[in-house]
């Protein structure tokens, strides 16, 4: 372990600048270009990351373009008591965290492993989830899933209400008050900005590269692919090491899988949770409940078909019968 | 004008009843879902604390379109087997109808795309988002103006 912290911290600076600068056009790889149709998954082998922050910077320098620039003052919003105003305009450096500015941080989290104690360090940003509640249930439609597994909010659009935020098992969106079309509608009475988060450098995807964080890693810690392959890849690291996965199953199943030579639990256990620091915990399927509600819509119309018929039979036989008596 | 008013029978009053509740508890879950109710103190007035969880009202608004659907088929088909031949719809019917078809027809996308393995193009999905509320709104406000004219769905034939 202690072979694996001095690696880190000799690394953590020289290697973060070299990918940083390196932040380019590595193509994607020919699977991983939608042409499978399939949704594209990442793998995230945490026993290769150093903790350099390589990938925490190419975010930030790769989608600086699509951070907010708030205009200040903030218009009053009401009830003031109510509508508190979230700004990192002034800590656009934080990086320890998730934040508007910071889409991906770098977590740690010690665990005791055979009497030692060993840290390991894991990229964190959204999971982008198969059936992502955010989308679901979003008012707007401005947080939505696309065809190849990428769950990304519309700048445009979101209103910073941050119900995607509220729903999201990990609470992984972050709102930056002073920005967005709230502020053309009734900026002191409803919304309060806009929610950013990560969006799997969705244009770069676009345009065939691979996204920024996977780009530069000196590790390899990330690889990108049909959702398929890095399933399967992840559980041969997994069966060879006698490992665990999360992201699999979480939250009905996610397209950002871990593998970890120890059990998520502890890995949970030692990470510190706090506001903008996702847990590692069991998420069960947030839209499981509404989905088998879903199905019993099918049946609700036939049940009231079946309901109109049975009187239409019963009253007919009544009015046969009384017909009958007549004669 | 007021239409002439029409008698119903107990069991058509439940269910008149019944339609009328499944209206309000959709409307008011409908509106829920966006975050509105902890901001403007709805859910601090006890016994609605639960209107601020967007999950128990996304439920509850599933479980009343079930509820919903179920009594407009019966509806339907109960109008085209026993009661065409005594009434016919009233012209407020027909607006009304048309807006029903819209929220039922949006809402039916929207929750189809809520299941896991279907992804509608972006545009598409503000649309479907939009037109629902902007549906169920004209609903309301014109169910309103028709409960003042007096003007009901059905006239004697």
């Amino acid at each position: 372990m202690k072979k694996e912290l001095s690696r880190r911290s000799f690394l953590k600076g020289g290697l973060a600048t070299v990918g940083v600068l390196g932040v380019s056009s590595l193509p994607l790889p020919a699977t991983a270009k939608g042409v499978s149709g399939q949704e594209l998954a990442t793998l995230i082998d945490i026993r290769k990351c150093i903790g350099c922050e390589a990938c925490v910077e190419a975010c930030q320098e790769v989608n600086a373009t699509k951070f907010p620039e708030p205009k200040k003052p903030f218009p009053k919003m009401y009830p003031t008591n109510k509508v508190k105003v979230s700004d990192w305009s002034d800590k656009k450096d934080v990086t320890d965290r998730l934040t508007p500015y910071n889409w991906l941080f770098i977590q740690e989290s010690t665990v005791n492993v055979n009497g030692q104690e060993e840290t390991f360090t894991i990229p964190r940003r959204c999971m982008h989830c198969q059936n992502p509640p955010c989308a679901d249930l979003c008012p707007w439609g401005a947080a939505r899933k696309l065809k190849n597994g990428i769950t990304q909010i519309d700048p445009d659009i979101c209103l910073g209400g941050s119900k995607c935020k509220v729903v999201c098992p990990w609470h992984i969106p972050q709102r930056q008050t002073g920005v967005g079309l709230y502020l053309d509608i009734l900026p002191a009475l409803a919304g309060n900005g806009v929610m950013y988060k990560c969006d799997r450098c969705y244009n770069r995807i676009e345009d065939g590269k691979l996204p920024a964080c996977i780009d530069v890693c000196p590790e390899n810690v990330q690889k990108i692919g049909p959702r398929d392959e890095i399933l399967a890849e992840a559980h041969a690291i997994k069966d060879e090491i006698h490992g665990f996965i999360y992201g699999e199953k979480e939250n009905g199943g996610t397209n950002t899988i871990y593998v970890s030579p120890v059990p998520f639990e502890d890995l949970n256990k030692g990470l510190e949770k706090a506001a903008g620091k996702p847990g590692l915990e069991k998420v069960e399927d947030s839209m499981a409940h509404a989905d088998n509600l879903a199905k019993a819509m099918i049946i609700a119309p036939i049940a009231g078909i079946a309901a109109a018929i049975g009187k239409f039979y019963t009253s007919s036989k009544k009015l046969a019968a009384s017909k009958e008596d007549e004669k | 004008m007021k239409a002439e008013k029409i008698m119903l029978s107990p069991g058509k009053m439940k269910l008149k009843k019944l339609y009328i509740l499944t209206l309000i508890v959709l409307a008011f879950t409908g509106f829920g879902q966006m975050p509105i109710f902890k901001r403007y103190y709805i859910a601090d007035i006890p016994g609605l604390g639960w209107s601020a969880d967007f999950y128990m009202t996304h439920y509850i608004h599933y479980i009343g379109s079930i509820l919903f659907l179920g009594l407009i088929a019966y509806f339907i088909v109960d109008y085209f087997l026993s009661e065409r031949r005594r009434f016919k719809l009233s012209v407020s019917s027909g607006v009304r109808i048309l807006l029903l078809a819209g929220i039922v027809i949006t809402g039916i996308f929207r929750v189809f795309k809520n299941f896991p393995d279907v992804v509608f193009s972006p545009g598409f999905t503000v649309f479907i988002d939009i037109a629902h509320l902007g549906f169920a709104m004209a609903f309301l406000f014109s169910a309103l103006g028709f409960l003042i004219a007096g003007s009901g769905w059905v006239r004697k034939r």
